[in-house]
């Protein structure tokens, strides 16, 4: 396999960064799966692609809109109806999709290298999260293990909460240094680390 | 103005792309007829009130969706799937939080 580089590498700066004389509050990191894979079902084979993935990862999506679970190694949450987005720790999903998602399932589209995925955790995790997006992150609302899909400045993002104060933010690899760069500004005033 | 998607729930309108009117039926591509043509790109009701229309759900899920809005007041009163078969995908709603 290629070895991939962040596109955040030149403004990835390990540390602590802007107002945190009383306490870190935000945690940035960059998750880098080893792949991301989006499946899409055709209409009336929703369950069926369900199974698919229970199949592949081991885990049981609850059913709903946005619906979505992690264990921390893989990840999957729905982001428009009969499509889901899949993430795992190590390389191969798209083939282990291809065997299991039959062309009269639906698609397996392998976006390992098209998208960044950003980790924003801590308590003012949402509170930032607030200032980019127009959705509402309370718990009750957005619960642990749901995705979202959403933009910012036209940038497409694809938020899958993984912890009460945690949120993995998918981006389009493209504009994921500026996406980064501005998730940074808007941590500096409550402190932020970057790891 | 807030559009209530079946799929994501309530959103800014920012998010959404407008596609057109909803009234339009396309003739037959095949069709000769070009007073129906003529009906199809240019007749427009215009009206004062409710108004169906075609959106796009562009900055999220992506979904075509019709809805029914009021031109006097913005008030939106129904959007839906414009593909029956996303029915299953209506399960969320701004009312359905608790």
């Amino acid at each position: 396999m290629v070895e991939r580089q962040s596109p955040l590498e030149p403004e990835l700066h390990i540390g602590s960064h802007g107002n945190f004389e009383h306490g870190i509050e935000i945690l940035l990191t960059e998750t880098r799966p080893g792949s991301i894979v989006q499946l899409a079902a055709w209409p009336g084979e929703e369950k069926n692609l369900m199974t698919a993935i229970r199949t592949v990862t081991g885990l049981a999506l609850p059913d709903g809109a946005g619906g979505g679970l992690s264990d921390g190694v893989k990840s999957v949450f729905g982001f428009a109806p009969g499509k889901f987005t899949v993430a795992d720790d190590a390389e191969g999903l798209a083939a282990a999709f291809a065997e299991a998602v039959t062309p009269a399932i639906g698609t397996v589209t392998d976006l390992s290298h098209g998208r960044t995925v950003i980790r924003i955790a801590g308590p003012k995790a949402e509170w930032v999260l607030a200032k980019f997006f127009a959705i509402d992150f309370a718990l009750t609302a957005f619960p642990v293990g749901a995705g979202r899909s959403t933009a910012h400045h036209d940038v497409f993002a694809q938020i899958q909460r993984t912890g009460a104060d945690q949120f993995d933010i998918y981006v389009f690899r493209s504009f994921a240094r500026s996406f980064w760069k501005a998730l940074c500004h808007a941590s500096e005033e409550v402190g932020y680390e970057v790891q | 103005m807030l559009i209530t998607c079946p799929y994501c729930g309530p959103r800014d309108v920012i998010e959404f792309t407008y596609q057109g009117d909803g009234n339009r039926e396309r003739p037959d591509p095949a069709s000769q007829n070009f007073e129906a043509w003529n009906a199809y790109v240019y007749d427009r009701l215009n009206p004062a009130g409710d108004h169906n229309e075609i959106w796009q759900h562009s900055g999220g899920c992506r979904t075509h969706l019709r809805v029914v809005r009021n031109t006097l007041t913005h008030e939106i009163s129904s959007v839906a799937f414009v593909r029956g078969d996303h029915a299953s995908g209506a399960r969320r709603k701004a009312e359905d939080r608790s």
